[in-house]
């Protein structure tokens, strides 16, 4: 199954970013080979909006399901349109992830976990 | 004529200036004030305006005809501000985060987007005696005021001379507010707060290749670094409007300066006649 991350590096060792619509990197994996693709996040600098074109851009690449940590309203809304599952709460590195995913320890979510602009600013 | 009043840093007496300059000249001229600081007017708390018009302030968003949309996605591509997502059955759009630039329906190829206004704040006219008066507003929880600072400028005269209030700073509603001025007064205070956003506040107008001149407002002991500036950069220093307990009584109870101290509308009458001067100069 192909899924997408939400990460801090491009990496199978990157940290999952807890930021959706800004974080730096989306890691586009399937479930099974581990086949594994870097991107950018077009939300990651929008400056609006972000939620919006990163969920377009994940819906674009046929996923089935979107892990990470928070997920807006904006994001939440075209994610659920586009019939993908949302794992929320992911913490830990990529490939820790991508293990409790198979394992089935992940918590699907079914509403936003944050409000809007939940991610804009500094992370330290 | 068209002057406008902004400031950089907020607070200084932009609408301290503008609705002393506007009673003034409204005994010999035909004036308006426009109170386009839209996200907080407070122009009508010291004219008092009597409105007899209103008009809702709206912008153009997209409505896609799904019958006709092939989900190219060319609209969601064109739209810099996000208020488009494209999927492969469905488009969304997200009115909130759309400015109206109407660049969807335009290049959308099989002509699949109609707009429709969506209200965003409401403009008020009326009159305050002598004067005309236009203020927008805009509606709670809306994030765009350049929209309805361009419909309350629909209202400037064509003669006659037109008063603009600006809002603090030097972003999107500050240029809009003050763009097609002939002369722009910059209100400050002089503290190095003050002087750090006048400063922002000159390369500004001076982008938008407005003559400018300065009001020291709560002028006391420190406006030699205020003066300094204005000298280095060649800017009109054009009133000082002292500290003063009784100008900021008359002010707290909403009584514009120049009806509670009279002599001040000699004042700006000289004012008037000093922007006259520089526009004039200006245009050789």
């Amino acid at each position: 199954m192909k899924i997408v991350l939400s990460a801090t590096g491009p990496g199978f060792e990157a940290a999952v970013d807890e930021r959706f619509g800004r974080c730096p990197y989306f890691l586009y994996i399937d479930s099974e080979t581990l086949e594994i693709e870097a991107t950018d996040n077009p939300g990651e600098k929008a400056s609006g909006g972000a939620g919006i074109v990163a969920a377009q851009a994940v819906a674009d690449k046929d996923v089935k399901a979107v892990l990470t940590g928070h997920i807006g309203p904006n994001a939440h809304e075209v994610l659920s349109k586009a019939g993908i599952k949302m794992f929320t709460d992911v913490t830990g590195k990529v490939r820790e992830a991508v293990e409790s995913f198979k394992s089935g320890n992940l918590k699907e979510s079914t509403g936003p976990t944050v409000a809007g602009h939940f991610g804009k600013g500094p992370r330290v | 004529m068209i002057i406008s009043i902004a400031s950089g840093k907020g607070g200084t007496g932009k609408t301290l200036v503008a609705t002393s300059l506007a009673l003034s000249l409204s005994e010999n001229h035909r004036v308006q004030l426009l109170d386009c600081d839209v996200e907080e007017p407070n122009a009508h708390i010291f004219l008092k305006p009597i409105f007899d018009k209103r008009e809702t302030a709206s912008i153009p968003v997209p409505v896609v005809d799904e019958e006709k949309c092939t989900h190219c996605g060319e609209c969601s591509r064109v739209c810099v501000y996000n208020a488009l997502a494209v999927l492969k059955t469905a488009v969304m759009t997200f009115p909130e985060l759309c400015h109206g630039c109407g660049a969807c329906a335009y290049l959308c190829p099989e002509k699949a987007i109609n707009e429709e206004l969506r209200g965003i704040g409401v403009i008020e006219i009326g009159r305050s005696g002598s004067v005309d008066f236009v203020h927008g507003v805009l509606n709670v929880g809306e994030a765009m005021a350049p929209p309805v600072i361009r419909q309350v400028k629909k209202h400037i005269f064509s003669d006659g001379i037109s008063i603009i209030d600006a809002s603090p700073g030097t972003s999107c509603p500050v240029i809009e507010a003050v763009k097609g001025s002939d002369y722009c007064l910059l209100v400050t205070d002089p503290t190095p707060f003050g002087l750090n956003d006048l400063a922002l506040a000159v390369e500004a107008v001076r982008s938008l290749q407005i003559p400018c001149g300065v009001i020291i407002n709560r002028s006391d002991v420190n406006d030699s670094q205020i003066e300094a500036y204005c000298d280095r950069e060649n800017i009109p220093m054009l009133m000082k409007i002292p500290l003063d307990i009784e100008i900021a009584k008359l002010y707290s109870r909403g009584i514009p300066l120049v009806l509670g101290i009279s002599e001040w509308k000699d004042r700006f009458i000289d004012l008037f006649e000093d922007i006259c001067a520089c526009v004039k100069q200006e245009a050789i």
